[in-house]
């Protein structure tokens, strides 16, 4: 069969499933004995077997599997949930993980799995001995086997009364095994001769079809004894493992009436209800309000959007040049009409920051352990939204900062304690709107930043000279840590590296149009805050003529435009400055800055007119011949030949089909 | 490049100055008409800015500042050909362009040590035709090689 057309469906629903995985077996941490939870995981673990399985993926299903047993157990609370188990499970999902992600990078999703195969296996067969010796004073309730029907119920229990016995069969072919279908014909021969097999997991059909991993679950109506039955069916060949099990139907009554419970409380109805319609039911409720689209596709309708918008700036422009009311009216209403495009178009691009949050918490987990630390992670705000290109940006800086607050910011257990801090570190994640900007914050409640070390480090490794100590305020303290070639733990770690990692973050963050700040009290805990916009396709900008040349100042970095007087410009060693409300303020003449030729008759004008950027708290001013006026434009690369052009960020297309190029204020403010 | 030289190459033919150059019709994306150029600051002297080609902010070269002929007003028949190299699209201001030909890998011949002005580093080749010098260009040495991280360089 074809199965191409199905990869992107499996990988996509793949990875889907792994964060469950990843989400529930946290939960479950939390909470052991929350059976929804389990419940969950076991579903998840479920659906990717079979459909890695059917995809062929051998290694994905055989792993994925060994973890449903072990799941089984801890659903039929034969394993008890600890720290150890937990680690073996993330273990193995990480294995999944990285096989799906082999696969999605057109792989073959093989990997070596053995081991952690042998793990899983050793977690339920340790376990399975204990039971076998349960077995004699409790009836087991080992039971793979989950929907019956009423009909079937009420044959078991009507054998119960007349003295058969029911068992619950489970048989394991060799892996090797070459005809998996006549062996299961031979078992079943085998079985049919010592009783009825009321029920097989997967059903007859499948198992004749071949369609079925290596094992499979029947129930049988015997009067022979388990002993018996298993010898006789351990005769055929290639067969793993047999194991006979008396079928406990009071359990199995009692067991899916707690699952009810859970699962439809507001269903009081007493029928039996098959998990398979429950399930068919759950994922119509999900499905139907979604579709899944290609990210691709969202690009291209994007790009196509774009083009769009610069047509409509021409229409604009050749409306108001030809002055005709009907063409007015029309390209008035097509604006209307194409602002409502984009917003949705926009919004469709979207993603909740959870995409990128719901990692973390492993990630934190597994670094705590590794340190002997003892941190929780609260996020918040996880579902707020964030431009596509951003969020798919934004992980490795946060990964970063997170490790940063892992390995430097919270303290040993012991060394809280003695700081009569909690011995639990905190670390809050928090993602929140605020105007055109989403703002994430990392909050830890750790030692905070020693102010002394930082100013002594940058010291001994160059990055401020003696004279600056004096002037530096905290904030800029703080984000010293933030340049190339530094960092404070006294011993070098893998958690944060070298001292390389923060300042590719302050890059990666300002590369985004974003920024990020610092805020530390001692022994309280450090802020990391970084802010980012919204979208980084179209923004709102200030268009500004330099003689004849057309820029476009970043609306998100102007604070006000100003006219001044000549007269009021002062100088300070040899700087222009003006006096900005009680500020002084560097000012920066484009012309200059740019080269633009000169063109226009010296000193036509008493006035300059003056945009204030600003760049964190720092402020200055850019001189410009004229203001034009604001307008939303796409913003373009200058593509990789130009490549990094001082105070350039891009450029855009204006209505008139002239290119303008968009400066980067950041750079211009010292 | 290599395996180019050996099958007969389908040419787009250009002109500077008094020579015709030529580069390989699979480099050249479209021929425009000259139209107007915004300057970028910052930049190298033969990088006259960027234009918008169908929505695309494309760099615009001036190929005879580039080969260090001398800078001549554009006219009504300049045309910018556009030229895709190592997935980066650039326009090359050419005097004109008026000819697409099959140049017979016979006729190609390593360039001799003097050709007119420019500069053989960026010479492939030179073929005869009939009474033609056809220069054939190295499109990747004119746009790339040390020129533009010494141009990165200076931008940075």
């Amino acid at each position: 069969m074809e199965m191409s057309q199905y990869l992107d469906v499996f990988i996509d629903e793949s990875t889907e499933h792994l964060e469950v995985l990843y989400n529930q077996v946290l939960e479950l941490e939390k909470n052991p004995k929350d059976k929804s939870i389990i419940e969950e995981i076991f579903r998840a673990a479920h659906t990717l077997k079979g459909m890695s399985a059917t995809m062929g993926f051998e290694d994905l299903a055989n792993l994925t599997h060994q973890l449903e047993n072990v799941f089984d157990e801890i659903r039929n609370e034969k394993i008890n949930v600890d720290a150890n188990l937990i680690d073996i499970l993330f273990e193995a999902v990480d294995h999944l993980n990285a096989m799906v992600e082999d696969i999605s990078n057109s792989g073959n999703g093989t990997r070596d799995v053995n081991d952690i195969v042998s793990q899983l296996i050793a977690i339920v067969s340790g376990e399975k001995h204990d039971k076998l010796n349960e077995k004699s004073s409790n009836e087991s309730n080992l039971q793979y086997i989950t929907n019956l029907d009423e009909f079937e119920i009420s044959i078991l229990n009507e054998s119960q009364d007349r003295g058969f016995s029911n068992y619950e069969i489970y048989v394991e072919l060799n892996e090797d095994c070459l005809l998996k279908g006549a062996r299961v014909f031979m078992v079943f021969d085998v079985l049919e001769k010592h009783g009825e097999v009321i029920k097989s997991d997967p059903p007859v059909t499948q198992l004749e079809e071949e369609d079925f991993q290596n094992s499979f679950t029947v129930i049988l109506v015997s009067k022979h004894s388990s002993d018996e039955i298993s010898e006789k069916i351990k005769k055929v060949s290639e067969i793993n493992r047999v194991s006979v099990n008396p079928f406990a139907l009071s359990q199995y009554i009692e067991r899916k009436h707690e699952e009810e419970l859970v699962h439809t409380q507001s269903e009081q109805a007493a029928t039996v209800e098959t998990p398979s319609q429950k399930e068919e039911k759950q994922s119509k409720g999900a499905s139907s309000k979604t579709i899944r689209v290609n990210i691709e596709r969202l690009d291209i309708l994007m790009n196509l959007f774009e083009e769009l918008v610069i047509d409509r700036g021409r229409l604009e422009q050749i409306a108001a040049d030809l002055n005709s009311h009907d063409l007015h009216e029309t390209v008035e209403r097509m604006s209307r009409v194409s602002s409502d495009l984009q917003s949705i178009i926009l919004t469709m691009r979207m993603v909740p920051i959870d995409q990128v949050f719901s990692r973390f918490p492993r990630m934190i987990r597994k670094l705590a352990r590794d340190l002997d630390k003892k941190i929780d992670i609260e996020i918040i705000g996880a579902e707020t939204e964030l431009d596509r290109t951003v969020i798919d940006e934004i992980g490795d800086p946060l990964v970063h900062l997170l490790r940063n607050a892992v390995d430097h910011g919270i303290e040993m257990p012991e060394e809280r304690k003695k700081k009569g801090k909690p011995e639990t570190g905190t670390i809050m994640l928090e993602a929140y709107h605020s105007g055109n900007h989403v703002f994430i914050e990392i909050k830890d409640d750790g030692a905070g930043i020693d102010k002394e070390k930082v100013i002594n480090k940058a010291l001994t490794n160059g990055v401020i000279s003696s004279d600056d100590v004096e002037t530096l305020t905290d904030q800029q303290v703080f984000e010293l840590i933030l340049e190339s070639g530094f960092s404070t733990a006294d011993t070098i770690s893998d958690i944060s590296g070298r001292g390389v990692g923060l300042d590719v973050v302050k890059n990666t963050i300002e590369s985004l149009g974003g920024h990020i700040t610092i805020d530390s009290e001692k022994e309280k805990g450090s802020t990391f805050s970084i802010q980012l916009p919204l979208t980084l396709s179209i923004i709102s900008v200030l268009l500004v003529e330099v003689q004849n040349e057309k820029y476009a100042i970043p609306l998100s970095s102007i604070i006000e435009t100003a006219i001044i007087h000549k007269d009021q410009l002062l100088s300070a060693h040899n700087n222009k400055v003006i006096d900005f409300r009680g500020k002084v303020v560097p000012l920066a003449f484009l012309d200059d800055i740019l080269q633009v030729p000169d063109e226009s008759v010296e000193g036509g004008s008493d006035y300059v007119s003056i945009v204030i950027v600003k760049k964190g708290d720092k402020l200055a001013g850019l001189v410009v011949d004229s203001f034009i006026g604001q307008q939303e434009v796409v913003l373009k690369s200058l593509g990789d030949y130009l490549g990094d052009t001082f105070a350039i960020s891009g450029a855009t297309i204006l209505g008139d089909g002239e290119v303008a190029l968009i400066i980067d204020s950041n750079a211009l403010v010292k | 490049m290599r395996e180019d030289l050996l099958q007969d190459e389908k040419v787009i033919i250009f002109q500077l100055k008094a020579e015709e150059f030529a580069i390989p019709v699979q480099q050249v994306g479209s021929i425009e008409r000259m139209q107007s150029i915004t300057r970028v600051p910052g930049t190298s002297d033969f990088v006259k800015g960027v234009i918008n080609l169908r929505g695309v902010v494309t760099p615009i070269i001036d190929l005879r500042i580039r080969l260090n002929i001398e800078a001549r007003d554009y006219s009504d028949s300049t045309r910018i050909i556009i030229v895709e190299i190592n997935n980066m699209e650039v326009g090359l201001i050419v005097d004109s362009a008026n000819d697409v030909i099959d140049i017979p890998k016979s006729s190609i011949e390593p360039a001799p040590e003097i050709v007119g002005a420019v500069n053989n580093d960026y010479i492939k080749g030179v073929a005869k035709l009939e009474n033609r010098l056809l220069i054939l260009l190295d499109l990747s040495k004119v746009l790339l090689s040390d020129e533009l991280s010494e141009l990165k360089e200076l931008e940075g």
